[in-house]
């Protein structure tokens, strides 16, 4: 029978790579019996999904642009580095 | 090359924030940006104005790993502690949770909310900055484990072990900053 940490750990990483038959097996009983773990699970799914919210929604926010001084400075450069 | 000027117009800005939504720092965005822009020029490939945004994109992905790996670089030593800490301030000897997750009553729209994303800005601030860069990279970016154990330059396990730290350190900076403030 896997730990709370060992479950916490296997549920981390099936974020990351697949599991073997095992391991899902292991992880299915465990998180049966174990709410604790069950609302880790739903956690780190929902704070992956909303990272990658808040990302997307700085990459379509008009209002966020290059400051003007990093502009400038881009632009000369781009002038004396360009023939 | 004139519409190298164009492109600092046209797509300078969103470059920008798509750095931004990864480095989160501005200074280390801007940079990403300039140095996307010094290696367009250098070897301007491109011609199709059409599509030079996904190519300039590609360029500042690999700016953006840059400069994670320098930020990883300047503060190596002084994670080094934080590396070594094991799991112990969230299980017992055991294994069991000491401070085990809390229902979150997740009210329609909380991730909407401006304050939940105040406390998730201020959680990630707080992470090892080893950790804020594989985490941003894997759950923003979806880089493969693959590429960032090269980027990077650490084994697959080292991944999965800081993503396990990131994101124990995530749920529970939550729980404490958001959970009970709302």
């Amino acid at each position: 029978m896997l730990s709370c940490k060992q479950t916490s750990q296997l549920l981390s990483q099936s974020l990351d790579r697949p599991l073997s038959a095992r391991e899902r097996f292991a992880l299915r009983l465990h998180l049966w019996i174990c709410k604790y773990c069950r609302r880790f699970g739903q956690q780190i799914n929902l704070l992956r999904t909303t990272v990658k919210q808040w990302g997307e929604r700085v990459e379509g926010d008009a209002g966020i642009q290059l400051p003007a001084d990093a502009k400038v400075r881009i632009a000369s450069l781009i002038r004396t580095n360009s023939h | 090359m004139t519409s190298t000027h164009d492109w600092l117009n046209e797509h300078g800005d969103y470059l920008y924030r798509f750095a931004l939504a990864r480095l989160r720092d501005p200074h280390q965005a801007e940079d990403a940006v300039q140095e996307t822009f010094l290696a367009a020029i250098k070897n301007p490939t491109f011609e199709e104005q059409s599509s030079a945004r996904t190519w300039l994109t590609g360029i500042l992905k690999h700016k953006i790993i840059d400069q994670m790996r320098k930020s990883v670089r300047e503060v190596a030593a002084s994670d080094l502690m934080e590396e070594d800490a094991d799991m112990d301030e969230f299980f017992d000897a055991k294994g069991h949770w000491t401070d085990r997750p809390q229902h979150w009553g997740m009210p329609e729209g909380a991730l909407e909310q401006q304050q939940f994303l105040t406390v998730l800005q201020e959680c990630l601030d707080r992470l090892p900055t080893k950790q804020q860069a594989i985490f941003m990279l894997r759950d923003v970016e979806e880089t493969e484990n693959e590429e960032i154990c090269k980027e990077l330059n650490i084994s697959a396990t080292n991944a999965w072990v800081m993503l396990y730290r990131a994101r124990m350190g995530m749920r529970k900076c939550l729980e404490m900053n958001w959970l009970q403030a709302s």
